[in-house]
């Protein structure tokens, strides 16, 4: 039985440090935007998620 | 008539002969393997004789032997138990799963092969028995027909139209046409989807088939076929390319997304048509006099 987290979101990938605050979930600070994209391709296939966009300068990582 | 060898045999031979014509192998069909397809003809021959014998041990008369054969038949609902077990066992290491629905329909439809087997035998012994063997010889492929046609359902393709839909963008989120399929991250992913991805709308044709489409199972099962065919682009941990069934919520038809290792749209809208509508999420609302009612 497949016990890991799914539908969840696994990691906040951005570079507008004032958008996100801290919670439950690792917050991952770029210092542009193709540097972002790059984490968020690596945390995507490192964690198994797919990469979302929130079309504000956030991408998140999560688990479907 | 009085020679029961013969009248057996020919009853075995047509259930056996039936058997083999119902078992189809074909792309989405299981079994596959060789050792799937040898149990289910020793399956199909213990059933074959079984109808078989019934005539002759009637006529004999043997009431005892025939009671033992009532009881011999429950041996055949624990093939459903199997094959759902295989079936469901398989399903753990799929990266694209048929889904429940599919694989309970595929488990009825081999319990119900071989009650179909115990008739063609029967009639066919039966018609030995009281007309002789040239009778035989007319019966059995006529009763192997018939049960061909009530085995062969109906396909997605009946009671769906499929045609082309347009992948494209809007910001962030994939549609199909007017249908949002999900939402995609990365540029490099989308460019991807863009040149590579196929999309079908499966619009229903009336309200049974628009509960029909509505069930996941039967998504599932358009899925699972299309992949099984043509091929997906999804690893394991590489899930961005998921191929996805979306309804269109207000309309209710289905927007199918995939991105496929053999990018062919018309071999695409093909198996979509040639798709099995499942048992199980057989929508029945006109056949209901309030549904009536409400879809006028």
């Amino acid at each position: 039985m497949n016990t890991a987290l799914s539908e969840y979101i696994l990691a906040i990938i951005t570079c507008e440090t004032d958008k996100v605050k801290g919670g439950g979930c690792p917050v991952f600070l770029a210092s542009d935007q193709e540097e972002m994209e790059k984490i968020s391709l690596l945390l995507a296939r490192i964690l198994g998620g797919i990469v979302h966009d929130l079309e504000n300068g956030i991408y998140l990582v999560c688990k479907h | 008539m009085e020679n029961y060898g013969a009248v057996i045999a020919v009853g075995i031979a047509a259930g056996l002969i039936n058997r083999w014509l119902l078992l189809r192998s074909d792309y989405r069909h299981y079994p596959t393997y060789p050792h799937g397809q040898l149990v289910h003809l020793a399956l199909g021959f213990i059933a074959a004789s079984l109808g078989a014998v019934a005539v002759p041990a009637i006529a004999k008369p043997d009431f005892v032997a025939v009671t033992f054969l009532v009881l011999a038949a429950q041996q055949f609902r624990e093939v459903r138990n199997m094959e759902r077990e295989t079936l469901m066992k398989l399903e753990e290491s799929k990266l694209v799963s048929r889904g429940t629905d599919y694989i309970e329909g595929i488990a009825r439809v081999f319990e119900a092969r071989n009650y179909l087997v115990i008739m063609t035998a029967l009639l066919t012994s039966g018609a030995a028995q009281l007309w002789g063997v040239k009778a035989a010889f007319i019966i059995s492929p006529v009763s192997i027909m018939l049960t061909l046609r009530l085995m062969s359902g109906s396909f997605i393709g009946d009671i769906a139209e499929v045609k082309k839909g347009l992948v494209h963008f809007e910001g962030s989120l994939l549609m199909v046409d007017d249908v949002v399929i999900m939402n995609v991250g990365l540029p490099q992913t989308r460019k991807k989807i863009m040149d590579e991805g196929l999309g079908v709308i499966i619009k229903p044709v009336d309200d049974n088939a628009r509960l029909n489409l509505d069930a996941p199972g039967q998504r599932k099962a358009i899925i699972h076929d299309v992949v099984s065919i043509l091929g997906s682009k999804v690893d394991i941990n590489e899930t961005e390319l998921m191929p996805l069934a979306r309804k269109q919520v207000d309309k209710g038809y289905l927007a199918f997304f995939i991105v496929a290792n053999e990018p062919d749209l018309e071999m695409l809208i093909e198996i979509v048509k040639r798709v099995p509508v499942l048992e199980s999420t057989r929508g029945t609302t006109l056949l209901s006099y309030y549904g009536r009612k409400a879809a006028d």
